[in-house]
């Protein structure tokens, strides 16, 4: 198993009444709820985290990109990434990732990726994700029905432009390119792609078609996750695949460990709440433009995860959240036997731990995620050992890296005393 | 009214067709039209009418190979071309009014009378236009009709969205139907139509509901204003659907054009 830790930043200020009084967290929300100076903080945590999980040993640190929205503030995921470059040292620097539609040219993801790669010297894990549609079609006005030909489009010209020596003319429909020659080029050519889908058959072929990893990025549970996931792993069988390797499947889930199952409930229950009454509230009506997804998704009953019809999830018991499978919470053990039931069922090798949830404060996650990583990831290790040796969907980074120097003491104090 | 499928370049168009007089080429808004549709059998008695279908209307195919303004008005011109129609009446409602003022601005010399009924197409900073793709159906009615209760009544009749199969046929219709008129209409309903509009020739009939609070009547001055020969007939008691609120007096303003 690859575990990878996740955050998705969301705001951990929004007021009690958040819900009755703003009809959306995402696209219109009232951007006075937002405060720069506490922002500042509120970054500086979260970043602080991700550098405690690679400390922790996890596999994979993970960012990903959202618009507009309390639920997760990083628009540039890549920025978080670079940041992560310099003071992480074994975890894959896993994003999850560009919605490679929204740049203009796309050649930018190009670059920003193999930027990142050889920052990192070659941690990468590269994500491909359309986008939700309050991001693409909402705050990005990218035309619903054009957004996945153009995604397609954008996918051939970043995938040539690693990997051609020469430079080249693209004459797309979206991107006219005279001259396409990116500086610098990626370390892993190409690095491991993953791609969020959310249960479009189009999708399973793309991941199938191209080696890459099926993500789903939900927050409705594993025990939903089931349909969704067996359409891909049937659709892999009917087209005669040669490996049914659970790497070439990931999946996201909220957990959160305690000493005890009460312990998990005690300390974290507040800050799920949070998470499922305000960061999800998302107005019906930004939930999936019309010709956003096909006709033929649709028809397969794959809606979205904020469309109203997917049911409230602002008022669930602590009990339903764990009984349905949307929370993985509790001792270490009980935590371990659900996430091997996950990993099983779901066929996953590749597990995107929400391990930050809500407005949940540092102290809390550390807590959790230390739990995580010293009583539960090292039973889990091994749960897939025929796989062991497949390196297809994770980042093979270089044995030697650089590391940043360090400060220089001398001149830490003389700033330390100009600060005073 | 009949339906007659005809064969254009790029995909099978569906097009409603009926009544006898001149010719009378029809372009629907986003909300699409049908058979039954009051305002079309209207102008039946005195018109022969053609309604074609956008791609992803009615029963028509999706089209992938239309995607934008451009394309579109050329599709129109070839629907029109394979009904062999030579300068008929032009007429469009809000995105076919839309796509009826390019058509004439584009061939100037193709189109002779045209009747726009609150057109999209234009945009003003003052005036912003609802954004209809994130309006829930609920929603609607107060912007399309003078009398949104008797309105909503007549939009949401036998609908039921607890139903899980009438929530996905509507869902497939919306994509269908909404992800075409997005092509033109989405975030914003502009394509640049207020640099050609200078071309038309054509007599133009311009009706508008007072009511109107999708496309808020300022809107008509300022079509009023970029078209030549322009002629605005305004009426009360009537939003958005004035077709469909004030049927008898829609017709009697197409009319004018003789």
């Amino acid at each position: 198993m690859k575990f990878t830790w996740f955050n998705l930043m969301p705001w951990p200020h929004l007021p009690a009444d958040f819900r009755e009084k703003n009809r959306s967290v995402w696209v219109d929300i009232d951007s006075t709820l937002y405060d720069p100076v506490r922002g500042h903080d509120v970054y500086n945590d979260y970043l602080d985290l991700l550098e405690y999980a690679d400390q922790l040993g996890f596999d994979g640190v993970g960012v990903n990109e959202h618009h507009q929205n309390a639920y997760g503030m990083m628009p540039s995921p890549n920025i978080m990434a670079a940041a992560l470059t310099r003071r992480t040292k074994n975890a894959a620097i896993v994003v999850l990732g560009n919605s490679i539609a929204l740049y203009n040219p796309p050649v930018r993801v190009a670059e920003e990726f193999a930027m990142l790669d050889v920052m990192c010297g070659g941690r990468l894990v590269a994500g491909f994700p359309v986008g939700t549609s309050m991001d693409t079609n909402y705050c990005y006005g990218q035309i619903p029905a054009l957004t996945r030909e153009k995604y397609l489009e954008a996918h051939e010209l970043i995938i040539r432009a690693w990997k051609e020596d020469k430079p080249f003319a693209f004459n797309g429909r979206y991107n006219k390119l005279r001259h396409v020659n990116i500086w610098p080029k990626p370390i892993q050519n190409p690095p491991p792609i993953h791609i969020p889908g959310g249960g479009s058959v189009e999708t399973y072929d793309f991941c199938l078609d191209n080696t890459y990893s099926y993500s789903y990025l939900s927050f409705t549970g594993y025990i939903r996750a089931k349909a969704l996931m067996q359409g891909y792993w049937d659709r892999l069988t009917e087209r005669n695949e040669p490996d049914e390797s659970p790497y070439r499947a990931g999946f996201a889930q909220t957990i959160v460990v305690g000493e005890t199952d009460k312990e998990a409930e005690d300390l974290y229950k507040e800050h799920v709440n949070y998470f499922y009454n305000r960061c999800l509230h998302v107005h019906a009506g930004f939930a999936d433009a019309p010709g956003y997804r096909t006709i033929k998704t649709i028809q397969s009953g794959a809606l979205s995860q904020y469309a109203p019809n997917m049911g409230d999830l602002s008022n669930l018991s602590w009990k339903q959240l764990l009984d349905d499978g949307y929370v993985v919470a509790g001792s270490p053990d009980t935590v371990r036997e659900k996430l091997e039931h996950l990993a099983k069922s779901l066929r996953v090798g590749n597990l995107f731990c929400l391990m930050h949830v809500g407005d949940m404060p540092a102290d809390k996650c550390k807590h959790s995620s230390k739990l995580f990583a010293e009583k539960v990831m090292p039973k889990m290790r091994n749960i897939f050992p025929e796989y062991d040796n497949d390196t297809r969907f994770w980042a093979q980074p270089l044995a030697k890296r650089a590391t940043p120097a360090p400060v220089d003491a001398a001149l830490k104090t003389r700033e330390t005393v100009a600060g005073e | 009214m009949n339906l007659r499928k005809i064969k254009t370049r790029h995909t099978e168009t569906h097009v409603l067709e009926g009544g006898s007089g001149p010719d009378l080429l029809f372009l629907h808004g986003a909300g699409g039209i049908t058979l039954e549709d009051p305002f079309l059998q209207a102008l039946a008695a005195k018109y022969h009418v053609y309604a074609p279908l956008l791609p992803g209307y009615g029963e028509s195919d999706e089209c992938a190979e239309i995607r934008d303004m451009l394309d579109v008005t050329l599709h129109t011109y070839d629907v029109a071309e394979a009904l062999g129609l030579k300068k008929p009446i032009l007429a469009g409602h809000s995105m076919g009014g839309m796509i009826a003022a390019e058509m004439a601005a584009i061939a100037p010399n193709e189109v002779e009378k045209l009747c726009l009924i609150c057109p999209a197409g234009l945009w003003l900073e003052d005036h912003e236009i609802p954004d209809l793709f994130s309006l829930l159906p609920y929603e609607l009615p107060a912007y399309l009709f003078h009398d949104a209760e008797a309105g909503g009544k007549l939009m949401t009749a036998g609908m039921d969205f607890s139903n899980l199969d009438f929530l996905k046929a509507f869902l497939i219709q919306n994509a269908r139907q909404m992800g075409m008129a997005g092509k033109l209409l989405f975030p914003i309903p502009e394509r640049g139509l207020r640099e050609r509009l200078y071309r038309i020739k054509a007599r133009t009939v311009l009706i508008w509901g007072d009511s109107d609070k999708l496309i808020v009547p300022r809107y008509a001055q300022e079509f009023k204003k970029l078209i030549a020969k322009c002629e605005l007939v305004s009426i009360a008691e009537a939003g958005h659907l004035v077709p469909l609120e004030q049927t008898a007096q829609t017709v009697a303003a197409l009319g004018r054009l003789g």
